[in-house]
């Protein structure tokens, strides 16, 4: 078996998908919930040190082309590892991992014991779904995956316990599949102009063509599509109650990883595929960003703090981190881009430890309704100072990981000398300080109801992957070695800068 | 130029057709039709791009010269499994929400949410006037 072991190593690129959807399969015949528990958590686990060993791959000897069942690319489908993708599957496999580590647990209360292992198939197709997206080199086979992971994901969401969550599933279903449909038509005509389906391929071929008005049309549809798909302002209409409804577990999913996928599929368009200087300078991409961005900090920041569902406050609270990184992303510098990449790295370690949090709540309450919290702050203490550091991540507080992307985000503006925009990004902060502070006053300030029943703190199945990741959250916030040096290396190879 | 044209006509007209159904209607079901009917005119986009005149089948035989471009077939072949099962899902999820709401009208729905909303804070502010 050891001896087959660098044999394997050149199949890791298709093993890092295969495994998981292979896995979903097998769930249905260990069929009790505890055993498919403990094989979806390997599964998800060796996703991860599959990613561990791309990244290093990628970061010592470049670029990784694997050809699907040997047939040559173009023609062939292709899996392409850069420094960027490498980076977003380990970012989607480390979360995964941890978040599975409460599941059991958490489910228990949520969803009625005959749906576990439906639960658990589910999910694993998701996770194959978002993997298949980041590794593939193909734009066709990135529909193909992208439904992958958004089906199993409208089926994942209605299963919260209340009946919303059905409502929100319904509105998600809808608006992805248009999404979706958009992504389908913009490759349709790509591929109508130039008679291909690879990325790479693509990106040599579409300059030639780049000044007709099919072209324009298909980054048209593409753009708006992935936008649905990433929840962009004023595109965001799915996100709120999709993620308030889910059970626990899934909202701390995909809150982590199901946007940063729509990212990095923008990012792979527009930089790879367009190529910059059809992206920004043939089309005003960069001002139209730049407003929807901010917009969607603030607007959505506001609607955060107005909201009495904690789940909900948090929800509008991730769109307007989207914000950011779309802000990061429209400068168009590499350090906008690596502000950017940092940011979908943080702000997923971040979203993932508060809702993986508030799943404890819920496990001990029944509800995240902000009058329940009252005195939670004594009652869970680990819990709650898990949510507080969180949020001070999240308003970007100096130690924590939060103020690492944002201070990338800053330089990118000011090297740019848009200060104006740099003012504005410091008050959308401000409105983070404001709706974390509502939670922490009401936690720890406020004595608890009379009627309310004392709760005890959460088991240890939430603790330690909560608390993973908020040590997680504050490493990387004073040891930005790794996270920056990913981040900037891949932002510089699609610049096309070398170091 | 009009006729020659024709099928990406039809493909943009229904492509409106379903797209309209879908923001216009309340009617839960009526909007699942129109998201099918966005999503076929996709397909028949795709399949009308590979057609090539006067080519015929690609079956490797001697007297064959030209052919339609296989390749978008067999892609929308996927795309149609796709549309398919998302059809099925949002069905499934129609049903259940028949069963919790007893309806399937996009208003009667909101009200309804709107209601329990409101219930569950008048009574959490009752709790709290109790309270002081």
């Amino acid at each position: 078996m050891i001896a087959h072991l660098p044999a394997l190593q050149v199949h890791l690129p298709v093993l890092q998908v295969i495994i998981p959807l292979m896995a979903a399969p097998i769930c249905l015949i260990l069929k009790r919930a505890h055993p498919v528990w403990l094989f979806a958590l390997i599964t998800s686990g060796l996703a991860f040190v599959i990613s561990v060993l791309l990244l290093q791959q990628v970061m010592t000897s470049g670029v990784i082309s694997y050809e699907l069942g040997g047939w040559q690319a173009p023609w062939g489908i292709e899996y392409r590892i850069d420094k960027l993708n490498a980076f977003v599957l380990l970012i989607i496999t480390s979360i995964s991992t941890i978040v599975l580590f409460a599941a059991q647990t958490s489910i228990e209360k949520e969803i009625p014991k005959s749906k576990h292992t439906f639960f658990y198939i589910l999910y694993l197709l998701s996770l194959t779904g978002m993997l298949g997206i980041v590794a593939t080199g193909d734009a066709f086979n990135v529909f193909v995956f992208l439904e992958i992971s958004s089906l199993s994901a409208y089926a994942l969401i209605a299963m919260g316990k209340d009946r919303r969550a059905l409502w929100a599933a319904y509105q998600y279903l809808i608006m992805g599949t248009i999404g979706a449909t958009f992504i389908l038509i913009g490759i349709g005509l790509m591929y109508q102009m130039t008679g291909t389906l690879n990325m790479e391929d693509l990106s040599q071929r579409l300059p030639e063509v780049a000044q007709t008005r099919t072209v324009f049309t298909a980054f048209a549809f593409v753009i708006v599509g992935v936008c649905l798909k990433l929840a962009l302002f004023p595109l965001h209409l799915w996100l709120p109650n999709a993620y308030a409804y889910a059970p626990s577990i899934v909202t701390a999913f995909f809150a982590a990883t199901a946007t940063k996928v729509a990212i990095y599929l923008l990012i792979r368009f527009t930089f790879t595929i367009f190529g910059l200087s059809f992206s920004f300078t043939t089309i005003p991409l960069q001002t139209l960003f730049m407003a929807l961005g901010l917009a969607g900090i603030f607007i959505a920041s506001t609607s955060a703090i107005y909201q009495k569902n904690i789940k909900l406050l948090f929800a509008y609270s991730s769109i307007a981190q989207i914000g950011y990184m779309i802000v990061g992303f429209s400068i168009s510098s590499v350090t906008g881009l690596t502000a950017t990449l940092l940011h979908m790295f943080n702000h997923a370690l971040m979203k993932s430890a508060i809702f993986l949090a508030l799943g404890a709540v819920m496990y001990r309450l029944g509800n995240v309704q902000l009058s329940s919290f009252h005195g939670l702050g004594r009652q869970m203490p680990f819990t709650m100072a898990a949510i507080v550091i969180g949020g001070l991540s999240l308003i970007g507080v100096p130690l924590t990981v939060g103020f690492v992307s944002k201070w990338y985000l800053l330089l990118a503006l000011l090297e740019q000398g848009w200060w104006p925009v740099a003012v504005l990004i410091l008050l959308g902060s401000v409105l983070a300080v404001i709706y974390v502070w509502r939670l922490v006053e009401v936690a720890y300030f406020k004595e608890p109801l009379s009627d309310q029943v004392p709760v005890k703190e959460a088991p240890m199945f939430f603790i330690i992957p909560i608390w993973t990741l908020i040590i997680a959250n504050i490493y990387f916030g004073i040891d930005t070695r790794l996270s920056v040096q990913v981040a900037q290396a891949a932002a510089m190879s699609l610049f096309g800068v070398t170091p | 130029m009009l006729m020659g044209l024709f099928n990406h006509w039809v493909v943009i007209a229904l492509m409106m057709i379903g797209l309209y159904i879908v923001i216009a209607h309340g009617n839960l079901i009526k909007k699942i039709v129109g998201l099918t009917l966005f999503q076929t005119s996709v397909f028949i986009f795709y399949i009308s791009m590979a057609k090539v005149n006067g080519g015929t089948a690609p079956i490797l035989a001697d007297d064959i010269i030209q052919y339609s471009n296989p390749l978008p077939h067999v892609l929308i072949l996927t795309a149609i499994v796709v549309g398919i099962a998302t059809t099925a899902l949002a069905l499934s999820l129609v049903v259940r929400i028949k069963e919790t709401y007893g309806s399937i009208e996009e208003e009667n729905i909101q009200d309804q949410d709107n209601q329990t909303f409101e219930q569950s804070n008048s009574q959490k502010d009752s709790k709290q006037e109790k309270q002081a």
